[in-house]
């Protein structure tokens, strides 16, 4: 497959919205597109998918969003990969980016795969870092080093390695992008969209699945990733009850609870407040680990916080190794005796 | 019903992780296993089979020493395990490694195919829904329970962050597999036994179907790595053992020097 390089311009960002809701991960994508938009001198358009959308279209031009391509059809109604992958692949063959930015969300990295597929192109995963520059890095004797490339840094292993990845020779240079990572620009009120229509057309075939029911989960609480201070729970902490000492402690400082993913799978907290590789990536000014051992895919989801805290029985227990502060001994004992101290001080 | 599960050998990043004096991953200190995703895949097609009878094939891609992981899967219970290995499919992307995978499915029947959600050594979750791509059928990522199967149909939950879908989608299809979906079961003392000794194809560059040459290996990925390096942790801070009033005191302290109180 030959494509023509050159016809592929301007930085384009998927505007994930769900319940006709944009998602904070759309307007984080714009904020880093127009960064890089501003190294190759083009523009920054955010593609909005749905039914009955079109309202939404000023949000994204609020957020700096230069163009909104709009694809707005019944059957787009509800996320299903099979018209979403059709509309998103569409709108690529139409318009032509040099830069596709998809969310890392469990809708971004169903819909990046096969939208990458469909169009042969490559996909580097949960990106943390964008940047424009050169690939090779440096000049290599035998290999023409191309610029203005699309570098995206990644990390694997759990978070113990870093990758930086190019695609040199496919159009667009796409990426899913970890929420919660790329900073978004202040809102501008009253920002009118520059609003392109666009509509494939859609014909249900057999890759159109059914949904049968949407059943939501009861929201517990605030978004962990948007927590200044978050009081975080593991295994140790021992039972959904004795999670109470941890809510204490949250109530006093402002803060939200959070937990690791054993928390999760004992039952013991909903997963969307679980930290973590296969949760969410959170950086906290505050973070409390307590009783958390601190698997690596834990790590990951909260070693950019800016104060680690962590209070654990093991003295060996791999989450003294990013804490700021380490505290060995019993949780029991120390979290119910810092909340009644932090009260005293605070009243 | 013919079932094809998808499986990877990964190195093992828990409880056993092993680091190098400098903070870095030391990998050779760690085991191989299947990757956990995968292994619930496994076991929903085997409960799919006690269920409903099936047949059930296991294919991974990796070195010729990935086929520990299809003899622990014949353990578990699969049928047949079929091992692609090739010098030219090495240095593969998530793009050509899905080719090289779809181009193996070709040569099989299958009502539906199971992968798991993503592999703890790469963490992309690009494979499965690309392999369903490649092979034109649909998939449901993120599966978190199998309802059942009817009249060529199958019902699967899929998760998404606050809510799940209860889908319904025509078979062939690709469903990805969360580690939630499954407990995996033990490998049984005979099937150890059975599986030591069975046959595992084995298939090359030359056994994959209806795949160019410019969409397998290093030279067929379109992303390339322009810098790799294990990551250097800031390191660890203070640590102090303590009573009970003098931690409390300890972190009162610190608290009140970084301007949190």
């Amino acid at each position: 497959m030959t494509q023509n390089m050159e016809e592929y311009k301007g930085v384009f960002i998927f505007a994930q919205q769900v319940d006709n809701k944009l998602d904070n991960i759309a307007f984080e994508l714009i904020g880093k597109a127009k960064e890089l938009a501003a190294d190759l001198q083009t523009e920054v358009a955010a593609v909005l998918l749905g039914s009955g959308v079109k309202d939404l279209c000023d949000e994204l031009a609020a957020y700096g969003a230069d163009k909104v391509i709009l694809v707005d059809d019944p059957e787009l109604k509800e996320y299903r990969t099979e018209p979403y992958a059709h509309a998103l692949a569409s709108v690529i063959g139409e318009f032509k980016p040099e830069i596709m930015l998809v969310g890392a969300t469990a809708i971004g990295r169903d819909l990046g795969p096969r939208v990458s597929a469909r169009v042969h192109t490559g996909l580097t995963a949960d990106c943390t870092k964008l940047e424009i520059g050169d690939f090779p890095l440096n000049p290599m004797p035998g290999k023409e080093q191309k610029h203005n490339q699309l570098l995206m840094t990644r990390p694997a292993f759990g978070g113990n390695t870093i990758a930086t990845i190019a695609c040199p020779d496919f159009r667009p240079q796409m990426a899913t992008v970890r929420p919660g990572v790329m900073q978004k620009q202040d809102k501008v009120e009253g920002a009118k969209a520059n609003v392109v229509e666009f509509n494939p057309g859609f014909t249900p075939n057999d890759k159109y699945v059914e949904i049968l029911e949407i059943v939501k989960n009861a929201k517990t609480t605030a978004d962990i990733m948007d927590a200044k201070i978050l009081v975080s729970g593991g295994r140790g902490v021992g039972s959904a009850e004795n999670f109470k000492l941890l809510d204490d402690l949250a109530a006093v400082l402002g803060g939200t609870v959070s937990c690791s993913r054993a928390v999760v799978d004992a039952g013991w907290k909903a997963k969307d407040l679980q930290v973590g590789q296969t949760g969410k990536t959170v950086r906290p000014n505050l973070y409390f680990a307590i009783g958390i051992s601190g698997a690596i895919q834990h790590l990951a989801g909260m070693e950019e916080s800016d104060i680690i805290i962590a209070i654990n029985k093991d003295e060996n227990a791999p989450i003294f190794d990013v804490a700021d502060y380490g505290i060995v001994g019993d949780l029991n004992k120390i979290v119910p005796a810092l909340t009644e101290k932090l009260k005293a001080e605070l009243a | 019903m013919k079932i094809v599960v998808c499986i990877k050998q990964v190195p093992d990043t828990k409880g056993g992780v092993q680091f190098n004096p400098d903070g870095t991953l030391n990998r050779a200190a760690m085991l191989s296993i299947m990757n956990p995703d995968d292994k619930a895949g496994l076991e929903a097609a085997l409960e799919l089979k006690d269920q409903y009878g099936a047949e059930v094939t296991v294919v991974t891609m990796g070195l010729p020493k990935a086929d520990e992981v299809l003899r622990e899967a014949l353990a578990m219970g699969a049928d047949h395990g079929i091992l692609v290995t090739d010098r030219v499919l090495g240095g593969a992307d998530t793009w050509a490694t899905s080719q090289t995978i779809a181009g193996a499915l070709r040569n099989l029947e299958y009502d539906l195919i199971i992968t798991g959600r993503q592999a703890i050594d790469g963490d992309t979750a690009q494979v499965g829904p690309q392999i369903s791509e490649h092979l034109g059928i649909p998939v449901i990522s993120y599966a978190q329970k199998i309802v059942g199967i009817e009249d060529g149909y199958i019902t699967v939950e899929r998760q998404f962050d606050d809510r799940y879908h209860v889908l319904k989608a025509k078979m062939p299809c690709l469903i990805t597999a969360l580690a939630e979906l499954d407990t995996p079961r033990y490998m049984t003392p005979g099937g150890i036994f059975d599986a030591y000794d069975a046959d595992i194809t084995v298939w090359g560059r030359n056994d994959l179907k209806d795949v160019d040459d410019s969409n397998l290996g290093l030279k067929g990925s379109p992303t390339q790595i322009a810098k790799a390096s294990d990551k250097v942790r800031k390191g660890a801070g203070e640590k102090v053992t303590l009573d009970t009033a003098e931690s409390v005191d300890y972190i009162m302290d610190k608290l009140k020097e970084k301007h949190v109180i």
